[in-house]
């Protein structure tokens, strides 16, 4: 277990991670990655039950995590490969033809960590809830979590799934929410007003706990726990996790451009600049 | 011709049930999920011999897809059934995503395929399953001929480790193979030896080749049947083998003729052995309502439509 302060240097070299991986890449997601790295490195170092040296694709005995927002692979494999599932040197082939950091999770190139394929949006709550089920009758009581971005409750499947999870009680799933409010065409208001998220899933039969600053380590590590602590109890538990969308450079943070564009190699000094090597790059 | 009896008409979707709980008393880790259509498409059965290995999904046939991947995580060997239309077209990125390209051990069983399902309308009748699913990579695709060989086909898929398409209908028709049949995928079935020309078909349509061959044989034509009750993988060999022998192939199938089975041995021939070739297959539309006998009438799947393309392909031999 890692102290806040701890997290906090960790996030802080995610972030540096993200921003090389990109713009070394030319393309990518970093905004939507800069805003759940926090989440991401708690889930990772943190919350999780998992043993990343001895990664089974069956997860059993360990807890299991679905990104259901495929396009984050940057937070994702940084995390992954800082908490130990592949060599952080690995990172550098991030997007290149050959390598196993796809553009988006793929299964098919044998990444450890990586047990199902996404990108297509609003599929990993379903996927999510298949493993919470299979849990279940194998007699596993470790927690299945999945992380949905909010611009991604806009698909139709996410509702199908919200409403199966709360009319069976699948109570070993964690479903969080990157509530950044930012998606590709604009604000989530200016494309697609989500409304009171949180009345909208109590309605679906799920117990919600916000996370007004996901940003804020200890705010997340708190937030979290008081999710795990609601499991088990015959309901499905959602996570608010109120996030800025490119948080950590202050001249990405709050806004949609950075959602799938990249730094320039002219701006990345800029951003590098407010983050801390901490770690050591890749 | 080596005679085939029909001993009693019987929807293949029945004889997935029966497979499906064989299945499950043979394996427990088979588990059965249905989007509110557990009577339709039999997997009643199987719910109530084994409730706690049974998912009712409601109708959200996304979800189902997704959910049946998660569970093949865990080991588990899910059948998910539905509507063919409803399990394919309807979700085919949830297929695309979860299942092929994450390679899971999914059984994608769709009822109700095709034509034949009659008088609900072309909402319902998919004539574009096989081609939808056949194009996925990692996808196994599997069209039972009849009742007995649905139920193998149904043991067949559950030990076979991959997605599997399963292709069912809903009407009554001939079941007239062995019953216990083993079933061996990937590998056409030849129903009768022939020189002149050679019948493929798969499904429903296969009994048609058959009578068709029967009639054929009158005539002083001795037509070769084949089974292909496999569309992926292909038995290329055996395809191959016989188009040289006879040197002239009609295929036929409860399908468009864009994208079926007769576009797979198509494609096998003009890359092996160039040979005249004429298909039996709806062409470029959809249904209507109608009885079962109608459908297949009206849109050209009976055995004299069979008939009539074997004697058009034989001239251009």
């Amino acid at each position: 277990m890692k102290s806040t302060k701890e997290l906090q240097t960790i996030a802080t070299q995610v972030r540096r991670d993200i921003l090389r991986m990109t713009t070394a890449a030319k393309s990518g997601h970093p905004g939507g990655s800069l805003g759940t790295a926090d989440w991401m490195t708690a889930m990772q170092f943190n919350l999780m039950n998992h043993d990343p040296e001895h990664f089974t694709m069956d997860g059993k005995g360990q807890d299991m995590l679905f990104v259901s927002q495929g396009h984050i692979t940057p937070v994702i494999y940084s995390t992954m490969a800082r908490r130990g599932y592949f060599p952080v040197k690995e990172l550098s082939t991030f997007r290149i033809f050959g390598t196993r950091l796809q553009g988006h999770p793929s299964t098919a190139h044998n990444l450890p960590g990586i047990r199902m394929a996404s990108g297509s949006l609003g599929q990993g709550m379903s996927v999510g809830i298949g493993a919470a089920l299979g849990k279940k009758m194998t007699g596993d009581s470790n927690l299945v979590y999945t992380l949905h971005g909010d611009g991604e409750l806009q698909e139709g499947q996410i509702w199908e799934a919200a409403m199966f999870a709360g009319a069976k009680g699948v109570d070993n799933l964690i479903s969080t929410i990157d509530y950044n409010r930012q998606q590709i065409d604009g604000t989530t208001d200016q494309v697609m007003t989500l409304g009171d998220l949180k009345a909208k899933f109590e309605s679906f039969l799920w117990e919600v706990v916000v996370i007004a600053n996901g940003n804020d380590m200890q705010q997340v590590l708190d937030g979290m726990a008081q999710a795990k602590a609601l499991t088990g109890k015959g309901k499905p538990v959602g996570v608010i996790l109120t996030t800025e969308m490119g948080y950590g450079v202050d001249f990405m943070q709050g806004t949609n451009k950075y959602h799938g564009a990249v730094l320039s190699a002219d701006d990345l000094p800029k951003a590098l600049a407010q983050l801390e090597e901490t770690l050591g790059d890749f | 011709m080596k005679p085939y009896e029909n001993k009693k008409s019987m929807e293949l979707r029945a004889g997935f049930g029966v497979g499906l709980v064989e299945a499950g008393e043979a394996n427990a880790d088979v588990v059965a999920l249905s989007a509110d259509v557990c009577g339709s498409v039999k997997i009643n059965d199987f719910a109530k011999a084994f409730p706690e290995r049974f998912v009712q999904c409601g109708i959200a046939e996304a979800n189902m897809v997704g959910i049946a991947a998660g569970l093949s995580l865990c080991g588990k060997v899910p059948f998910l059934g539905g509507f063919a239309e409803f399990v394919t077209g309807r979700v085919y990125d949830q297929i695309r995503q979860v299942v092929c390209y994450s390679n899971k051990n999914v059984k994608i069983c769709g009822s109700h395929a095709g034509i034949s399902l009659g008088e609900d309308g072309a909402t319902h009748q998919t004539m574009e399953d096989i081609a939808l699913m056949k194009v996925l990579p990692n996808m196994t695709v599997l069209v039972p001929c009849d009742y007995n060989q649905a139920k193998a086909a149904t043991l067949a898929a559950a030990k076979h480790v991959g997605p599997v398409y399963l292709r069912l209908g809903r009407s009554k028709m001939p079941n007239f193979t062995e019953e216990g049949a083993p079933f061996e995928i990937g590998k056409a079935q030849l129903l009768n030896e022939g020189k002149d020309v050679t019948i493929f078909a798969c499904g429903h349509l296969v009994w048609e080749a058959l009578e068709a061959a029967k009639a054929l044989e009158a005539e002083g034509i001795c037509a070769e049947v084949i089974n292909i009750h496999t569309i992926k993988p292909l038995d290329t060999e055996a395809i191959i083998a016989s188009a040289k022998k006879t040197g002239a192939v009609v295929t036929c199938e409860e399908h468009l003729f864009n994208g079926g089975m007769g576009d797979s041995v198509a494609q096998t021939l003009a890359l092996n052995c160039p040979t005249p070739m004429e298909y039996v297959a709806v062409d470029d539309k959809f249904g209507e309502s109608g009885t079962p006998d109608e459908m297949l009438t009206n849109y050209g799947l009976r055995a004299k439509d069979i008939i009539e393309k074997v004697h058009a392909v034989l001239k251009r031999k």
